[in-house]
């Protein structure tokens, strides 16, 4: 394990910037927090999370897949990837690490999107640990996000006057290496009293006793058609907000824009909140918001564990609770419903 | 800081739902905090008894749900207005958005809703309690060790600090007393961007619109986005979009937007209430909305049912284009 003071944090972030692009939380004009890249004057934010997960770094919003110009009859592609350097990000709470998993399982496993893995190759996560959680976490109901320790290539405590880092994998044993002149060697005792302190608030938290154990796989049957779907989608105004903040929603769209002489063929984040989501050539099967509000929490709770070993598609992050625009969020939805079974 | 209780509210829907007056109220839904509270329909007595809250944090303006409710509800659905609902209620209506006959509208009185976000700001995260004893709000937080005490006007929502109305433009009935439209400094923010030279007022929206995510909650929020098919959910209509491709397509959804419902946005707020990002929105609406008043004369829209917005309606009063385009050009 190893410290920097936390005045000199600036130092470890130039050091780091460097030689590779740094991204990490940043408070806006409006004291959002924000992923920025930093540069001098840039200052890491004391926010618990950005409201923008960092689901962008390796699924971004759009991007753009390939190019086609025509001439005449001619047509011609190319391909407009650009091979992604390394970078890092800086800051990243347990939860949205977690969601790193939960994301490959989806764009690793075959077959494997290559632009997905191309930027998780390159990317260095450190992550840190939570000081100050908000009542709205609910990390503790999913197995393995530790708020006191999370996962990542690096892990930092930020205490009232230093920062300490331990490395994970051997890209965290590279970032150590980087920073060793400006860190010093220390034991774990301040790391384990700050541990101490943020599980005793996570003993405080509200949501600490919900629970997910009536979900997972093999539960469609159980849940899908329950009543209580209609009083719960009722007011949703199908905005998308919850899918757009949530660090494990995967959906997208592929899409072509028409440029003139060509087509740019991108690909977008989607939503199964939209209407139009599951339109096909023959119509579309979700017709009402009702079905497409039960499919982003069957999705978490039900299918996801299905088909990856039980795992849920959610972290409990908390983003959705604090931004949905009718507070209407997977912990209602758990509670209603899964609370019932329990019964 | 509510005049009128919850349980007046209760009372009252228990009342019309028992004597057969309504079948359905749409009402604040109590949430897992203090503050997130969930729109419902409520069927039942029982539902309203248990589960109904009026608080500060009711800001929810209901009148955009009675399009698609009183399209699914047997009878008629109570809905309880705000005065700044009431406005919306009646731009509906004018645009023929929903049957009146089907709704049974409760006016009450509103002392300003608080912004969660604000309160935050002075006490920290990790709010589990927020209770209103009249003049401030006492707030405990997993990290001070007494509650804070906040004065309701410190926190108090943009949109409500600058309250433009405190009357009712529509109703059935009134519970309470009815306000008066106010005299408001709603202007003052836009005024300012108007002093900016080009260049900075850019800058200004470039970095407000950056954070914008295209979730689209402002305009499933907006009552006067009511299109049965958004031009942005249509595939066939060529810029259907769900992310902004670019700096410039994120601009267009927000410029074309506020085109769309300038002359009949009333200014309720729901847009900035709702962005996840904070961006104020608000801020391109009553930019319209004052441009209106300057050019065509004062106009509000929804004080009161079918009035013909100064830009869908024609008079040998109004402003020559040319007038327009040198005041324009005068600004920059
Ligand atoms: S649940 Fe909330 S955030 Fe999600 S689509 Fe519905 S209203 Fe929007
Ligand atoms: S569903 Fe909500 S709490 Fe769960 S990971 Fe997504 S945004 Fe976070
Ligand atoms: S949900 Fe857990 S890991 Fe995420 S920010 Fe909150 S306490 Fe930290
Ligand atoms: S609510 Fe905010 S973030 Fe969402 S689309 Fe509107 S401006 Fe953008």
């Amino acid at each position: 394990m190893r410290k920097c003071s936390l005045d000199s944090i600036n130092k470890i972030f130039g050091k780091i910037a460097e030689t590779n692009k740094l991204y990490l939380p940043v408070d806006g004009s409006d004291g959002v927090a924000v992923y920025t890249k930093w540069e001098e004057g840039k200052e890491w934010s004391n926010a618990l999370n950005t409201v923008r997960s960092p689901k962008d770094f390796f699924f971004p919003q759009v991007e753009n897949l390939m190019e086609f110009k025509t001439s005449g009859k001619n047509i011609e592609l190319t391909d407009i990837r650009e091979e992604a350097e390394d970078f890092v990000i800086f800051g990243v709470r347990a939860c949205d690490v977690r969601s790193f998993d939960i994301l490959d399982r989806v764009f690793l496993t075959d077959p494997v999107d290559s632009f997905y893995a191309s930027r998780r190759e390159h990317g260095v996560i450190v992550s840190v640990a939570c000081s100050k959680p908000s009542e709205t976490c609910f990390c503790q109901t999913f197995d393995n996000i530790d708020a006191t320790n999370p996962l990542g290539d690096v892990t930092a405590w930020k205490t009232e006057d230093s920062v300490y880092f331990k490395a994970n994998t051997e890209k965290g044993e590279a970032f150590m290496k980087k920073i060793e002149s400006l860190t010093e060697e220390c034991d774990d005792t301040a790391v384990a009293a700050e541990k101490d302190k943020i599980a005793a608030i996570m003993k405080k938290l509200p949501l600490k006793d919900l629970s997910a154990d009536a979900f997972g796989g093999g539960k469609t049957d159980t849940f899908f058609n329950v009543p209580e779907w209609d009083e719960l989608s009722a007011t949703c105004l199908g905005c998308g907000t919850c899918t757009f903040v949530c660090p494990t929603c995967q959906c997208y769209d592929i899409k072509d824009f028409n440029t003139g002489n060509g087509v740019i063929r991108y690909r977008c984040w989607d939503s199964c909140m939209y209407s139009e989501f599951t339109k096909m050539a023959h119509g579309n099967n979700r017709l009402s918001q009702k079905e497409r509000f039960r499919q982003r929490f069957m999705h978490k709770l039900v299918y996801y564990p299905e088909n990856n070993e039980g795992i849920f598609g959610c972290v409990g992050c908390g983003r959705c609770l604090a931004k949905c625009p009718i507070s209407m969020n997977i912990v209602k939805v758990m509670k209603k419903i899964g609370g019932k079974v329990n019964e | 800081m509510q005049k009128i209780t919850r349980d007046q509210l209760v009372e009252k829907a228990v009342a019309l739902l028992s004597d057969g007056t309504v079948s359905a109220v749409l009402g604040w839904s109590r949430g897992e905090f203090d503050y997130d509270i969930t729109p419902a329909v409520f069927k039942s007595a029982e539902e309203v008894k248990e589960n109904f809250v009026w608080n500060d944090f009711c800001g929810a303006n209901f009148s955009k749900y009675l399009v698609a409710q009183t399209g699914k509800v047997e009878g008629k659905i109570l809905v309880f207005l705000k005065p700044c609902d009431t406005y919306s209620f009646n731009q509906l209506l004018t645009e023929h958005r929903f049957d009146r006959e089907k709704v049974y509208a409760v006016g009450i009185p509103c002392e300003g809703m608080a912004d969660i976000a604000k309160v935050r700001e002075i006490v920290g995260d990790g709010i589990v309690s927020i209770e209103d004893d009249g003049e401030s709000l006492k707030v405990s937080t997993l990290y001070a060790d007494a509650p804070v005490l906040v004065g309701a006007k410190d926190v108090m929502a943009e949109r409500c600090v600058n309250c433009k109305s405190k009357k009712h433009v529509a109703f059935d009935e009134l519970m309470g007393e009815d306000g008066e439209v106010i005299e408001s400094a709603r202007f003052d923010e836009v005024a300012r961007l108007e002093a900016m030279t080009p260049d900075e007022r850019f800058l200004f929206w470039q970095n407000e619109l950056s954070r914008c995510i295209r979730c689209n909650a402002c305009r499933d929020a907006c009552p006067a986005c009511t299109c049965e098919k958004c031009v942005f959910d249509n595939p066939d209509s060529a810029v259907e979009n769900k992310a902004p491709a670019n700096s410039f397509e994120e601009k267009m959804f927000h410029i074309i937007r506020a085109f769309h419902v300038a002359g009949r946005c009333t200014d309720c707020g729901e847009c900035s209430r709702v962005c996840p990002q904070n961006i104020p929105l608000h801020l391109l609406n009553r930019k319209f909305i004052k441009d209106i008043n300057e050019f065509y004369g004062e106009y509000q829209a929804g004080a009161e049912v079918g009035s013909r917005a100064p830009l869908v309606d024609y008079t040998t009063e109004d402003l020559e284009p040319g007038e327009v385009f040198e005041r324009g050009d005068q600004d920059a």
